[in-house]
C-alpha cells in the first residue's frame, strides 16, 4: 500500500504505471487540483491552445506509435471541445484516453459554473466512458480505460472526474486484474475458416488484397507482406492503411476508392477473390456497393464482428486480430501450396499483365507546369525529400488526396490523417503529437489554407516547445474539395469557398519567432522545401499552387468505382 | 417489422443510455422497453421491442454485443421464446354494463384489482396482441385509461452465456495473483 495521496496524484500514478510519458491538455477551474499535481510530476504535460487540438495531438501521438494517446480538459467547455477529436478517434479506431474534470459531485446536476453532462455527451463518441464518483474506484477505472482503449478494435475512452475526487485523500492500491465480463475481444480467428480462406486463395485466378487501417493497428505489416508474396497477389492500401504494405513493394498497386488509381479500382472490380484485411468497406472505397467487386468471393478478416457483413456479405468471414490470423493463414498457405504450380503461375501472370496494363493506361502521373506550382508537383517534391520515411500529418481535403496519391510511405505509422471523420484542422495538432512521439523523425504538417486557419493557434505550441515541424500549406485560396464538387455538380456556382485573405506567412511565422516563407514559382519549390527541412526549428512554408486544379481520378458520389472520371470533363471556366 | 431483443446487462450507471443511444442514433423508435434485476443483483435483464429494418437486425444485435456493459444480446424475434405483457385498465362503467364488463374480463382472464361506483381497475397479462384485443373490447364499454408494462420475453432455448474471464495487469502478473 502506498502513502496517502490525493486523487490528482493517484491519477498521475495510474498514468505513470500505464507507461504514459507525455500527454496533451488545457487546464481549467475544476482541474486545478490535478494541475497542481502535474506541476512537479515527471510525466510531461504539453500545453496546447485549444482542447480539440489536445485530442488531435493525442491522436497524432497514438497514430505515430501505436501507444495510447492521452489528453486532458476541464469540465464544461473544455470537455465539449474534445468531442470532435473523440469522434475522429472513434471513426479511425485510435486508442485514446481522455481525462476530463467535472464539477464537484455535490454540484452535479445543479447547472453549476462550467458544468456539462460530459458522460452523456460523450456516450456515442467513445468506445466506453466513465464518471468516477468515488476515489476508491479511480485506479480501477483508469486502468480499465487504458485496457479498453488499446485492446480489440482500439478507440477512445473518456474518464470524467469530479473536482472533489481529485481532492480526496486515499491510498493507491495496485490494480491486479481487470474483469469486464461483457467485453468481448476476439483475437484468434476460426481455424476452419482460416483453412477455407487458404483454399479459396489458392483456387483464385485473380486474387486481390484490400488492406486497411487494421493492418496498421494490429502491427501486421510483416504478415501482410508475407501473404502478398506467397500469393504473388496485387495489393492496395486504403487511405487508413497507407504504409501497411510498403509503397515501394512490387506488389503494391496504390490507394483504391473515390480518388484511387485506375489500376487499383479496376483490380478491385475484376478480381475473383477479394482478400479484405482490417477494412470496413467504407463508402469512399467501395463506391456504389451493388457494383463493387461484382465477380469476387470475399474473404473478410476483422477484429470487430460488427464489421463483417455490415456493408458487404463475406463468403469467408474471419473474426480475429489480423496479425494473428495472417500468421496462421500464411502457415496454412505455405503448407497447402498447390502441386501444379504452373496453373497458378500462368493465371497469375495473366492477372499481373492486366494490372500492369491498367497502370500504364492511366498512371497516377505527376502534373507539372512551367509557370505555376501544381499541387501534384508539391506532393512529388515532398515525396522526394521524404524518401518514404518522413511522417506526414495531413489535414482534410484536396491536398490530403494528392498526398495519398503521390507521397510514398514505405513503413506503417508515417501517414497520419483524419480518414473516417474528415476533420479539418487535424493536420497541425496531430503533427505536434507525432513530433513529441517521434523526436527523431522528420515531421511534415501538410495542410490546406482552410484547415491551417482552423489550427493557427497551435503555432504557439510549436514555437513554445521548439518543435521542428515543417508546416507546408498547400494554398490554393479555396476550400478546394468543396469547390471541386461545386464545379462538377452545382453548375460551378462557387458558394462560400473562396478564402481571399491569408496571412503573410513570413510575418506570421516571425511573429511566433520562427522562419516562414511564401513561394509561388515552380522553380522555387525544391530549394524552398529543402531549406525548410534544413532548418533546425519549425518552418512555415506557404506554397501558392494553381488555384483551380482538381483531384482526379474521381468516382462521383453514388458511382461504381470502375466508372472513374479520369480528367476534368472540359476546361473549367475561371469565374471573374 | 418489430424486433424483440433480450439483453443481459451489467447493472451500472449509463448502461441503459448506451443501449437506447445505439437505437436512437439510428433513428429507430423503441416500441417498449422493460428492465429489472436478475437472480444476480449485479445484472439486469432487458427486453426491448423496436422497429428495425429486417436487413439491419443482425447489425443492431452485433453493435449491442460490442457494448462493454452488455453481457449478451439476442434476437428473440424468430427464435422459440415466450413473450408476455401486462396491462392495467381503468374502465368507467354504468350500472347496467358492470356484469358484462366482468364477464369479458373473465374471458380474457383479467383480474379485478379495484372496484368502485365509477367502474373497475382490471389487470390482464398475455401476449401483446391478445392485450390489444382486450383493450379494444373494454373500450367498447366506455372511457378507459390504460398502462401497459411493455413486453417481457424469455428464450425457450438455453443460450450459452460466454463471459470473459478477468485479465491480469502487469502488476497482477508480477504479484502472481491467480
Amino acid at each position: 500500500m502506498s502513502s496517502l495521496m490525493n486523487g490528482a496524484k493517484m491519477l498521475l500514478e495510474c498514468l505513470a504505471r500505464e507507461g504514459v510519458d507525455c500527454f496533451f491538455g488545457y487546464p481549467g477551474g475544476v482541474t486545478l487540483p490535478f494541475y497542481d499535481a502535474v506541476y512537479d510530476h515527471h510525466i510531461r504535460h504539453v500545453l496546447v491552445r485549444h482542447e480539440e487540438n489536445a485530442c488531435f495531438a493525442a491522436e497524432g501521438y497514438a497514430r505515430a506509435t501505436g501507444k495510447v494517446g492521452v489528453c486532458c480538459a476541464t469540465s464544461g467547455p473544455g470537455a465539449t471541445n474534445l468531442v470532435t477529436g473523440l469522434v475522429d478517434a472513434m471513426m479511425d479506431s485510435i486508442p485514446i484516453v481522455a481525462l476530463t474534470g467535472q464539477v464537484s459531485s455535490k454540484l452535479i446536476g445543479s447547472d453549476a459554473f462550467q458544468e456539462a453532462d460530459t458522460f452523456g455527451i460523450t456516450r456515442s463518441c467513445t468506445k466506453h466512458n466513465y464518471l468516477v464518483k468515488r476515489l476508491e474506484d479511480l485506479p480501477q477505472v483508469v486502468h480499465e480505460a487504458f485496457y479498453i482503449a488499446a485492446s480489440g478494435r482500439p478507440g477512445p475512452v473518456l474518464v470524467d472526474i469530479p473536482k472533489d475526487v481529485f481532492q480526496a485523500q486515499g491510498h493507491y492500491a495496485p490494480v491486479t486484474s481487470i474483469h469486464l465480463p461483457g467485453y468481448k475481444v476476439f483475437t484468434e480467428g476460426h481455424t476452419g475458416q482460416i483453412r477455407r480462406a487458404a483454399q479459396l486463395m489458392w483456387e483464385a485466378e485473380r486474387p486481390f488484397v484490400y488492406a486497411g487501417g487494421g493492418i496498421i493497428a494490429a502491427d501486421a505489416s510483416a504478415e501482410l507482406r508475407e501473404l502478398v508474396e506467397i500469393l504473388d497477389a496485387p495489393a492496395v492500401n486504403t487511405l487508413m492503411g497507407l504504409g501497411g504494405l510498403p509503397a515501394n513493394h512490387p506488389n503494391f498497386v496504390s490507394m483504391p476508392g473515390m480518388h484511387g488509381s485506375y489500376a487499383a479500382n479496376m483490380g478491385m472490380t475484376h478480381c475473383d477473390v477479394l482478400i479484405a484485411l482490417g477494412v470496413r468497406f467504407d463508402d469512399r472505397v467501395t463506391g456504389r456497393l451493388a457494383a463493387f467487386a461484382p465477380h469476387a468471393k470475399v474473404i473478410h478478416v476483422d477484429i470487430d464482428p460488427a464489421e463483417i457483413g455490415k456493408n458487404r456479405a463475406a463468403d469467408v468471414p474471419i473474426v480475429g486480430d489480423v496479425k494473428r490470423v495472417l500468421t496462421r493463414l500464411n502457415k496454412v498457405l505455405a503448407e497447402t501450396r498447390p502441386e501444379r504450380k504452373e496453373r497458378v503461375a500462368a493465371a497469375r501472370q495473366a492477372w499481373w499483365a492486366k494490372i500492369r496494363a491498367w497502370k500504364a493506361e492511366h498512371p497516377l502521373a505527376p502534373v507539372t507546369s512551367d509557370s505555376e506550382i501544381k499541387p501534384q508537383h508539391l506532393m512529388t517534391e515532398i515525396n522526394r525529400l521524404s524518401g518514404g520515411q518522413a511522417i506526414v500529418c495531413s489535414d482534410v481535403g484536396q491536398h490530403q488526396m494528392w498526398a495519398a496519391q503521390f507521397i510514398q510511405f514505405n513503413a506503417p505509422r508515417l501517414w497520419i490523417n483524419s480518414g473516417g471523420l474528415g476533420s479539418m484542422g487535424f493536420g497541425l495538432p496531430s503533427a505536434i503529437g507525432a513530433q513529441f512521439a517521434r523526436p527523431d523523425k522528420l515531421v511534415f504538417a501538410l495542410v490546406g489554407d482552410g484547415g491551417f486557419q482552423m489550427s493557427i493557434p497551435e503555432l504557439a505550441t510549436i514555437a513554445g516547445y521548439g518543435l521542428p515541424v515543417k508546416i507546408v500549406v498547400m494554398n490554393n485560396g479555396y476550400l478546394g474539395m468543396v469547390r471541386q464538387w461545386q464545379e462538377l455538380f452545382y453548375n460551378n456556382r462557387l458558394s462560400a469557398v473562396e478564402l481571399d485573405c491569408f496571412p503573410d506567412a513570413e510575418k506570421l511565422a516571425a511573429a511566433y519567432g520562427f522562419k516562414g516563407r511564401t513561394i509561388d514559382k515552380p522553380w522555387e519549390l525544391s530549394s524552398a522545401l529543402e531549406e525548410a527541412v534544413r532548418e533546425p526549428g519549425p518552418y512555415l512554408l506557404n506554397v501558392k499552387v494553381s488555384p483551380f486544379e482538381n483531384v482526379y481520378p474521381m468516382v462521383p458520389a453514388g458511382g461504381a468505382i470502375n466508372e472513374m472520371v479520369l480528367a476534368p470533363p472540359q476546361p473549367v471556366a475561371v469565374p471573374k | 417489422m418489430l424486433q424483440i431483443i433480450s439483453l443481459l446487462v451489467e447493472n451500472k450507471p449509463g448502461a441503459l443510455m448506451r443501449i437506447t443511444g445505439l437505437l436512437s442514433a439510428r433513428a429507430y423508435n423503441i416500441e417498449s422497453l422493460t428492465v429489472a434485476r436478475t437472480l444476480d443483483p449485479e445484472l439486469s435483464r432487458m427486453t426491448i421491442v423496436v422497429d428495425v429494418d429486417a436487413a439491419l437486425r443482425q447489425q443492431v444485435i452485433k453493435q449491442m454485443n460490442k457494448l462493454v456493459n452488455v453481457l449478451q444480446a439476442v434476437d428473440l424475434t424468430e427464435s422459440p421464446a415466450v413473450c408476455r405483457e401486462m396491462v392495467l385498465v381503468r374502465v368507467r362503467t354504468v350500472q347496467e354494463t358492470r356484469p358484462a364488463v366482468l364477464k369479458e374480463a373473465e374471458i380474457f382472464r383479467a383480474r379485478v384489482v379495484d372496484s368502485s361506483t365509477e367502474g373497475f381497475a382490471l389487470e390482464a397479462t398475455g401476449d401483446p396482441e391478445k392485450l390489444d384485443e382486450f383493450i379494444d373490447v373494454m373500450r367498447s364499454y366506455g372511457e378507459i385509461e390504460i398502462t401497459r408494462s411493455g413486453a417481457v420475453a424469455v428464450s425457450l432455448e438455453a443460450k450459452k452465456l460466454k463471459l470473459q474471464p478477468p485479465v491480469f495487469t502487469k502488476v497482477g502478473i508480477e504479484q502472481g495473483v491467480k
